[in-house]
């Protein structure tokens, strides 16, 4: 366009140039507290980084009375709950979608997607609440029985029963990343063009085979960005699995024994750190937990947008 | 009935069943996974809503060991926490947004837009240790300041993305028109487009309110927490949410059952809040989670 150099034009050039430097700035906030975020827990980090090196992510010593620690217990745990935690919701949250994007008119299907969005909702200390009075102790009581008698013979379930433990912490877990889970996992299978349905259908396949024929393999990318989205919220949930685990810094075999995570640790210790290294040491759990966090979302995220482009593309 | 035609039923038929099975299967997930809900908010009125009374709007904490007493501080404190994330995070988030729409195709566009889809994901916990360094330490304690900036740091990227889906939604006519009639183009953009776009980005800001409301994590070490009336910005303050977690993990039994109380109102609250976007969109927009 050619610029015309009048009066009025260049004030309004002058009003232009403000507002695009204003919004640019308040973009690049956003570009600052992620470096922020990084720089300063690598920073503080720094003193536990120096006293042991590699041997923080390795060792299972975490005793703040001789100032040694080492994550290997948090890491553990925070890997066995999320992964158990994935292991239920999945499966649960591709027949939901499937369910909404597939099975279920669409009126049911917006009323169904909204109870689940309510699900995300709660917040994460109600969870904890419930699980604390209600869903550890009916677990124990319940499936904890079921699982020793008859899987028994696997070290995965045995020895004592209790109601915080690491199986209470993964159901608890499940409930919270399912909704995630489900809503990008039915975004994916929506954006599946109908043509793939019809030609599926068109040559006399069942509902169940145009899903598995045209549905699934076109959404493969985005369930798989969907499920490790499900997967970073997990490794990241604090407070509920802070209030459900039993924060034990043991590695046992057992499910069915108190564990304790990356993050539960951090919300239990971070305010009674008794030295400048406890400290130290207990933000390098929280630099592991960033770099695992950014890891998994970047990978996440860049899988969705590759199955959802439709949405992502520039209007024209 | 020949051989053949009777196998190539029955394969029909099996077919017919594998569908109508993975198909139950599907609805039977989807009861399983809705459940909890049901069975969390069954929870919270049965355990909680007899706790629910004026006491627990009007009065403080009672001391430990002594019954009675409310949370009166905790939801005020909540209030105020929310309102500051708001006064720090709506702007910087909506005017990121404006950015992220107008400069769709821009290569640090896209690097901004990726950062604020991965900073979604960041765990909070780890928000609440970003804000100790940088402003807890320098200030020299827990703070009100510290609580809402690290809700704040939740808030942005959220908004962000709701405000440039939201604005996208906006018809191109419209810019062109405005334009056209020669208005400038940063008035076009702030008062006829974000305008247009005003009810989606308060969407988007109401849910990022739900979402902070109900967050624990972040505040443990920023408010941290306080058993009184907070009087300054410069002093810890407490929230429903760490109120609601200090009592659960008591071993009082009539701290518990505030907590309950505490829980119901907490997602009263945050449920509310949800409805309300529903009911102001309607079904039209997809919003950014």
């Amino acid at each position: 366009m050619p610029r015309v150099k009048t009066r009025g034009f260049s004030v309004r050039a002058v009003g232009d140039r403000i507002f695009n430097l204003t919004t640019l700035a308040m973009a690049l906030v956003i570009l600052a507290l992620l470096a922020g975020l990084t720089v300063e827990l690598f920073r503080h980090a720094l003193p536990s980084i120096k006293a042991f090196g590699f041997g923080f992510l390795t060792s299972t010593d975490w005793d703040p009375t001789t100032d040694q620690y080492g994550a290997l217990p948090f890491i553990y745990g925070t890997a066995v709950s999320s992964a158990l935690a994935l292991l239920i919701a999945v499966p649960l949250a591709l027949g939901v979608a499937l369910c909404l994007s597939e099975m279920a008119p669409e009126w049911l299907s917006r009323k169904i997607g909204f109870l689940v969005e309510l699900l995300a909702a709660i917040p994460s200390v109600v969870y904890g609440l419930w699980g604390i009075f209600v869903a550890g102790p009916w677990l124990r009581d319940h499936l904890d029985p079921l699982l020793a008698q008859y899987l028994g013979f696997l070290p995965l379930f045995q020895g004592p029963q209790v109601s915080v433990s690491m199986l209470t912490a993964s159901v608890i877990l499940a409930i919270m990343v399912l909704p995630y889970i489900s809503a990008v996992c039915t975004d994916v299978f929506r954006a599946v063009p109908r043509s793939q349905r019809e030609a599926a259908l068109a040559l006399g396949a069942t509902k169940w085979e145009m899903v598995r024929m045209a549905v699934l393999p076109y959404g493969v990318s985005g369930v798989i960005g969907a499920i490790i989205l499900g997967l970073g919220r997990a490794l990241g949930e604090t407070i509920a699995v802070a209030m459900v685990i039993g924060n034990s810094p043991q590695i046992s075999a057992s499910l069915f024994m108190p564990s304790a995570t990356l993050a539960s640790v951090i919300a239990n210790e971070f305010v009674e750190a008794t030295s400048a290294l406890n400290l130290a040491a207990l933000v390098e759990l929280g630099l592991v937990l960033l770099v695992f966090g950014l890891a998994l979302n970047i990978a996440a995220r860049l899988l969705v947008y590759g199955a959802t482009q439709r949405r992502f593309q520039k209007p024209a | 009935m020949t051989p053949t035609k009777s196998l190539h039923s029955r394969r029909q038929f099996f077919r017919k069943v594998k569908s109508d099975v993975m198909v139950g299967l599907t609805v039977l997930a989807t009861v399983v996974a809705v459940a909890p809900l049901f069975l969390v908010l069954g929870y919270l009125i049965s355990k909680g809503a007899a706790s629910v009374n004026w006491n627990f709007f009007t009065k403080m904490p009672a001391p430990v060991g002594q019954p009675g007493g409310g949370m009166a501080n905790a939801i005020v404190g909540t209030f105020e926490l929310v309102g500051l994330a708001c006064l720090f995070g709506v702007p910087i988030g909506v005017a990121a947004g404006i950015y992220l729409a107008e400069n769709r195709g821009g290569v640090l566009a896209q690097a901004i837009r990726f950062s604020a889809d991965v900073m979604m994901g960041v765990p909070t916990i780890v928000v609440g240790i970003f804000c100790y360094a940088i402003v807890v330490r320098p200030f020299g304690g827990f703070s009100t300041l510290a609580g809402a900036i690290a809700l704040a740091v939740i808030m942005i990227p959220l908004v962000t993305r709701t405000a440039e889906e939201m604005i996208l939604l906006v018809p191109h006519e419209l810019r062109e028109a405005a334009l056209a009639l020669g208005v400038p183009r940063w008035r076009t953009s702030l008062l006829i487009v974000a305008r247009t776009a005003a009810s989606g980005i308060a969407t988007g800001v109401i849910l990022a309110i739900a979402r902070v409301a109900g967050e624990t994590a972040p505040l443990l070490f920023t408010a941290f927490g306080n058993r009184f009336w907070s009087t300054s910005l410069f002093q810890p303050i407490s929230s429903l949410t760490m109120q609601v977690y200090t009592y659960a993990i008591s071993p009082f039994a009539d701290w518990q059952r505030q907590a309950w109380a505490g829980a119901l109102v907490l997602t009263v609250i945050v449920l509310a809040l949800e409805f309300g976007v529903r009911w102001l969109t309607r079904g039209a927009a997809q919003v950014a989670r």
